[in-house]
């Protein structure tokens, strides 16, 4: 007996001061974990708090997550107002000094990167989901998850100075082996250099502008406004008359719309994850782009 | 009259305190008389010089900003580059695009992503996160505030020379993202028709109190952080009556400490008592159109609030739980079962008077919830509040409650949906009666029980179908229809035609078994929310 209660401590120290080993690190969308996964790997504990597959306007502050905030060393914010309408609470109940704003635990991702779509005039709300400091997915530039792989790799340094040489070794790693993917990538797509193609919501801009494609319209007339029968309508002609050959549509959303404009225009549907972690095909951040970029190649096949 | 006073008092205090740049400047151009011609226009004009000099020392601040932010990134990029060995396109490429892009455009950013940066040299950004209580207080807004406000004092001076501006322009005085507050305003109508008579129908103070139209909460609400160490919120709301008349009342303000040790949170001001799920939930938050019974009999029409400070634990465990204590001030009319100033049960209330500690409001509360699969989260909590009443000296009142909430949502969820909810919460009230010899009622302890559970479905995208079943038991003594037993059963169905704003159809079939009498009840329900919406706590 006393040595099965032995033997039940030493597992729980054993495991308290491996916990205790290991950064812990919260990512609010999973493309950041995914880089955070590279640049930490076996030092790190990644989190994230939305699904790869859902929409990530709209999480659910789950109280699990303010004790994985509770207990966390960082947070990752992807910034530009992806997160605001979920992310506060949370943070505010974590109780943590670590990941406030302002401290080397609280990464904003976006805070590197270029973003796109800024607002130029003043919005209004008429405008649908407008996010005025620019659009929020520019993790789906492969070039943006380099800049944020040093960000984070700065900041990881500071907050664990022992293993500042091992992070910095992973991000030349990562660079490395993205810097050689990038161009195959830009290689297998070039073929198909300014096909025009049709986003259902603007999640795809990066994207897009990273591997040539030209986004001519939406199916959403508005951003997050769900689309309506006169704006199809319109959509439809426009379509045709650019020769648009592709819908690009996310997994989360519905299939009715893109499959009425589909068959009215004769263009073809890409499904695609927009993060890393959906499936086991797009594990890790790399080998979603294999994915997505395999999945638009074999669609203008 | 001394109710339009105060809410137009309080308008006016606010406009002062949060855009007094603002609305300090047009006054002294719009002041004068419109005789005064030339000199009226040349002040406004010089003015908007000095505004517009103003804005473009801000502007050129930024752009540097930028500029050496770009300088520190392709410094980085070379490093890098100079690591792997391989040309750094992306770098490039972001220095490319941003010579195409207007520097004025990409201001906002560097600014917004600076509140972020760590090593930023920004003197404004070290400021703000490293010596708060050394600045000054009219410093936050010397910078980049003052010249967005002054900018848009000027267009509404009505300068006739702007040109830009037109009367159909919206004006900006404060702007997320930079503001140090969010502002928002929340509107709740109902239309409403019934058999019965919604006064005693309904027990809340924010459900529809008569057919026809009811405005059933006007709520503004601030929100941000006060510094590193708290955040702060305020809600006020504003309601017209049944007889027409505007009532203010101070629902909510709070601050709320940011990380305190040993995991502990302190939230002090006057709130809602954290006391089973609805309670501390504001009218715009719930799913139906009115209050369940038992929450407007036993916490009371505008639910149980008050001036107090709450004490919350996280335990260090791997699934959460929080342990919530707070003491608060147990008289007033939001003190519902406690020392209201009409006593339940009949009786008149008598003179009491805060003694000693034990006369406060005390309540606690432990929350704990476990994410069953991925999709699958429950939260259950149990909470007790207890504090003397006012039907006599050491008459005291416990009201204790256990609630439950279970949700699922897709992993493949689009803007929330699909999801189905269920909430239930089931409360006991023991209550000690004091004598009323005027009313011929002797002491004696009642003790009552209620609950209600509610399921929520929403099945496509924007659209939720729920219903609800409420229950309480009869009150002895009921001579009041308000006392009877009684259930409910309420069907609704919402659409949300974006998070802003919804529209709400729900039926109510009253069975008052005191009366024998079974009433029908419609509502519609409409919502509109303007400004920053608040994130929602789960």
């Amino acid at each position: 007996m006393k040595i099965k209660w032995c033997f039940c401590l030493l597992i729980v120290v054993g495991w308290v001061s491996i916990a205790h080993a290991k950064l812990n690190i919260v990512a609010t969308t999973p493309d950041l974990g995914a880089i955070a996964k590279e640049i930490g790997r076996d030092k790190v504990e990644v989190t994230s708090i939305a699904k790869p597959t859902e929409d990530p306007h709209f999480v659910d502050a789950k109280p699990s997550f303010i004790v994985k905030l509770n207990k966390a060393d960082m947070l990752i914010d992807g910034g530009l107002q992806l997160e605001s309408g979920w992310l506060s609470p949370l943070v505010q109940s974590a109780r943590n000094k670590k990941i406030l704003p302002g401290t080397p635990g609280c990464v904003v991702a976006s805070t590197g990167i270029l973003p796109l779509e800024i607002a130029a005039t003043e919005t209004t709300r008429a405008m649908g989901d407008i996010h005025p400091c620019g659009n929020p997915h520019y993790m789906l530039d492969p070039a943006n998850g380099k800049i944020f792989a040093a960000q984070l790799c700065e900041q990881l340094c500071q907050i664990d100075k022992e293993n500042s040489g091992y992070y910095k070794e992973n991000v030349k790693n990562f660079t490395q082996r993205l810097d050689r993917k990038l161009a195959e990538w830009q290689k297998a797509v070039e073929p198909f250099r300014g096909t025009k193609v049709v986003t259902y919501h603007k999640t795809f801009s990066y994207f897009a502008q990273r591997f040539n494609l030209n986004v001519v319209g939406e199916l959403e007339q508005k951003p997050g406004i769900p689309p309506s029968p006169t704006h199809i309508n319109g959509l439809v002609p426009m379509m045709k008359n650019e020769g648009v050959k592709l819908i690009i549509v996310e997994e989360f959303r519905e299939r009715k719309t893109p499959e009425f404009v589909a068959s009215q225009t004769g263009a073809k549907i890409v499904i695609l994850p927009i993060m890393a972690g959906g499936q086991k095909e797009t594990e890790d951040y790399l080998s979603f782009f294999d994915y997505t970029i395999g999945k638009i190649v074999s669609a203008l096949k | 009259m001394w109710r339009i006073i105060c809410p137009l008092m309080a308008c006016l205090f606010f406009l002062e305190c949060f855009t007094s740049y603002g609305f300090n400047e047009p006054p002294s151009v719009a002041g004068q008389s419109a005789g005064d011609g030339y000199s009226e226009l040349d002040g406004q004009l010089q003015g908007m010089k000095a505004a517009l000099e103003d804005m473009r020392r801000d502007y050129e601040r930024r752009f540097g900003e930028m500029q050496e932010k770009i300088a520190t990134l392709e410094n980085k990029g070379r490093l890098i580059a100079e690591n792997t060995g391989q040309p750094m396109k992306p770098a490039e490429a972001v220095r490319g695009e941003n010579k195409d892009a207007p520097g004025e455009k990409n201001t906002p950013v560097s600014v917004a992503g600076k509140s972020g940066e760590m090593e930023s040299n920004s003197p404004e950004v070290e400021q703000n996160s490293g010596s708060p209580l050394e600045k000054r207080p009219n410093a936050p807004y010397s910078q980049s505030e003052d010249s967005r406000q002054t900018a848009s004092a000027v267009p509404q001076a009505e300068n006739p020379e702007s040109g830009k501006w037109s009367p159909a322009q919206p004006l900006t005085l404060l702007s997320s993202g930079k503001s140090y507050m969010n502002i928002s305003f929340d509107g709740l109508f109902a239309a409403a028709g019934s058999t019965g008579d919604f006064e005693t129908l309904e027990t809340g103070a924010h459900d529809p109190n008569q057919r026809g139209f009811t405005v059933q909460n006007l709520e503004t609400t601030f929100d941000g952080a006060i510094d590193p160490y708290f955040n702060g919120q305020a809600s006020i709301v504003f309601q017209i009556d049944k007889d027409g008349e505007s009532l203010l009342e101070v629902e909510e303000a709070f601050l709320t400490s940011m990380s305190l040790p040993l995991n502990l949170q302190v939230k002090a001001g006057t709130f809602f008592t954290e006391f089973g799920r609805l309670n501390p939930q504001h009218p715009h938050a719930w799913s139906f159109a009115d209050q369940p019974l038992v929450n407007g009999r036993f916490l009371g029409p505008d639910g149980l609030r008050g001036p107090g400070a709450r004490l919350s634990w996280l335990a260090p465990t791997s699934n959460y739980t929080e342990l919530f204590f707070a003491v608060q001030n147990s008289q007033g009319e939001t003190a519902h079962s406690f020392r209201n100033e009409e006593a339940l049960f009949g009786r008149e209330a008598a003179e009491t008077r805060v003694r000693s500690m034990d006369d406060m409001l005390y309540t606690q509360r432990i929350a704990t919830s476990f994410d069953v699969t991925n999709e699958q989260t429950l939260l259950l909590g149990a909470s007790a509040a207890f504090g003397p009443n006012s039907t006599g000296t050491d008459r005291d009142t416990l009201i204790y409650g256990l609630d439950m909430f279970w949700k699922w949502k897709s992993r493949y969820a689009s803007g929330g949906f699909p999801f189905v909810t269920w909430q239930t919460e089931v409360m006991g009230r023991h209550f000690e009666a004091g004598e009323d010899i005027d009313a011929g009622l002797s002491e004696e302890t009642m003790d009552n029980w209620g609950a209600y559970s509610q399921l929520c479905w929403g099945f496509n995208k924007r659209w939720v179908a729920g219903i609800r079943g409420d229950y309480v038991d009869g009150e002895k003594e009921a001579a009041d229809p308000l006392g009877f037993e009684r259930w409910r059963l309420s069907p609704n169905l919402t659409f949300y035609s974006s998070e802003f704003s919804k529209i709400r159809l729900q039926y109510n079939y009253d069975d008052v078994l005191g009366n024998n009498s079974s009433e029908h009840s419609v509502m519609l329900q409409c919502e509109f929310l303007l400004g920053s919406h608040g994130a929602h706590k789960f």
